[in-house]
């Protein structure tokens, strides 16, 4: 890890720390935010009890990377309601991974989630799978299990590289309903073209708080959108303020936009 | 509230490492003091994570193993694929411990040319690996074409966006068309912009979730959600 040693990144990123830690107290003291409901989290509902209703298993994929990615543990954090919701209708879920380590916290969200839905004695550990760390292993394992066991729901949540695609393919193929989510931009076209619904960007990581429907973990979220006003009126002020010196060359415009340029830099 | 070890350990290596990125002094460490310890953290905490990976294959391979070994014991359904997928385990994992074919000792290199690790790599699992990618291209028509279905405002623009770009990148939609600088502005500003509101949304979203990790209040990860 190298070191940022940069004090205006310090000093954003305490005003969003900031942001969020207030919209959480504001919840615990009974201000409940109105969050939206994201389309991709309804579908995620729907296609559980749809996929249970016709008998066929819901697979669950926390992307390909380990633990120390953030997407992954987005998607762990995840799977634990996914996993309440598929215990509390008596589905079968199925967890194919492919590191060691997200195996071992996917089973513990798992084993939490069928507890919390007070079925603890329906889950077994094998339902999550590790698979291989290969990437293409891994998919041309997922990709038979989809083939021969047909599940009814897939959901692909975290980071993908090229697999994103061919697992998103391989479950349009058996006719499942298909949710993803992940904050990799070069790989939301594939998922947004093969999937029903896509969870893009920061909606990855409020959506198992909206799934929750926890108040502490829904006033994160409005902490959270307070941190983005913040963000687009910096953005709108600087853009303005650049193009006014530019226009109009004048010495205090110039220094406002300098002021926040420095403020923004991340470099 | 409940605070297990676990959440009480991740608070704190995560308050480690968020004080040694923005104030970790230049050096190893070895100066020692509160400076010291962070500068320690900022340098070797990502290298740990290493150590436990490795540690933690052990757990992969032994749930590899018990399932697939369950699955042929049983005779479940599918089982003789259970079955190669145990056979390749424990071949390349012998040939790769052994060393077949390759300099012999501790200080052997297992990926030398003359290895049969090697010979398995090139052979079995690049050729492998080149057709399952090669899949990509039919299912890239496949989802474009679904994509691309002008059925909306929303799909057709995609649509008409998609034709600019792919014209301007070959040569007959350059000489014809002229869309090469039209493709260009495409992907540097309309493109980028996108990108640069997703990685920002992205960020901040980042920001939240750790701070829900550090405060034990999202679940899966050790935290109780109280």
């Amino acid at each position: 890890m190298s070191p940022v040693h940069g004090w205006n990144v310090a000093l954003m990123t305490l005003v969003l720390v900031t942001l969020v830690a207030i919209g959480i107290r504001r919840a615990r003291h009974g201000h409940t935010a109105a969050v939206r409901t994201l389309p991709g989290i309804a579908t995620i509902e729907r296609a559980v009890a749809t996929s249970v209703a016709a008998g066929r298993p819901v697979f669950f994929v926390p992307g390909s990377r380990d633990l120390d990615n953030m997407q992954t543990v987005a998607a762990v954090a995840l799977l634990e309601p996914v996993a309440a919701m598929v215990a509390e209708r008596d589905g079968r879920l199925v967890v194919p991974t492919n590191r060691s380590m997200v195996m071992e916290a996917a089973r513990t969200a798992c084993r939490k989630g069928y507890a919390d839905a007070g079925c603890a004695d329906a889950w077994h550990d094998d339902q999550v799978l590790y698979i291989s760390d290969d990437p293409l292993g891994f998919v041309a394992q997922v990709d038979g299990m989809i083939v021969r066991e047909k599940p009814g729901a897939c959901f692909f949540f975290g980071f993908f590289a090229s697999e994103s695609l061919l697992l998103a393919e391989g479950g349009r193929q058996v006719g499942a309903i298909q949710v993803a989510g992940t904050a990799s931009p070069v790989q939301l076209p594939f998922f947004v073209a093969a999937c029903d619904d896509t969870l893009m960007g920061e909606e990855l990581f409020a959506a198992s708080a909206s799934l929750s429907g926890d108040a502490a973990l829904l006033g994160s979220l409005r902490g959270q959108d307070l941190g983005k006003m913040v963000a687009v009126s910096l953005l709108v002020v600087g853009g303005i303020a650049a193009t006014v010196a530019t226009v109009t060359g004048w010495g205090f415009v110039h220094d406002m936009a300098g002021v926040l340029d420095v403020l923004l830099e991340t470099r | 509230m409940k605070r297990p070890t676990p959440q009480i350990l991740l608070t704190g290596v995560a308050l480690i490492l968020v004080v040694a990125a923005f104030m970790a002094p230049p050096g190893d460490g070895s100066s020692g003091g509160f400076a010291g310890a962070v500068t320690y953290a900022d340098r070797h905490f990502s290298s740990w994570f290493g150590i436990l990976a490795v540690f933690a294959f052990l757990l992969g391979g032994a749930s590899l193993l018990r399932t697939h070994g369950r699955r042929v014991r049983e005779r479940k359904a599918d089982w003789h694929y259970s079955a190669v997928t145990l056979v390749s385990f424990l071949a390349v994992l012998i040939v790769g411990f052994l060393k077949l074919g390759g300099p012999p000792g501790l200080t052997g290199d297992p990926t030398d040319a003359s290895s049969w690790l090697t010979t398995i790599f090139d052979s079995v699992l690049s050729p492998l690996h080149a057709t399952l990618y090669s899949l990509l291209a039919f299912y890239v028509a496949s989802a474009s074409y679904r994509a691309f279905r002008a059925r909306s405002l929303e799909t057709s623009v995609l649509l008409g966006a998609a034709l600019i770009v792919l014209l301007g990148r070959i040569p007959v939609g350059v000489t014809l068309f002229r869309f090469d600088s039209l493709s260009l502005w495409l992907l540097k500003v309309p493109n980028t912009a996108g990108q640069r509101a997703l990685m920002i949304g992205v960020a901040l979203g980042v920001v939240a979730l750790a701070v829900r990790m550090v405060l034990g209040l999202e679940r899966g990860r050790g935290g109780d959600g109280s």
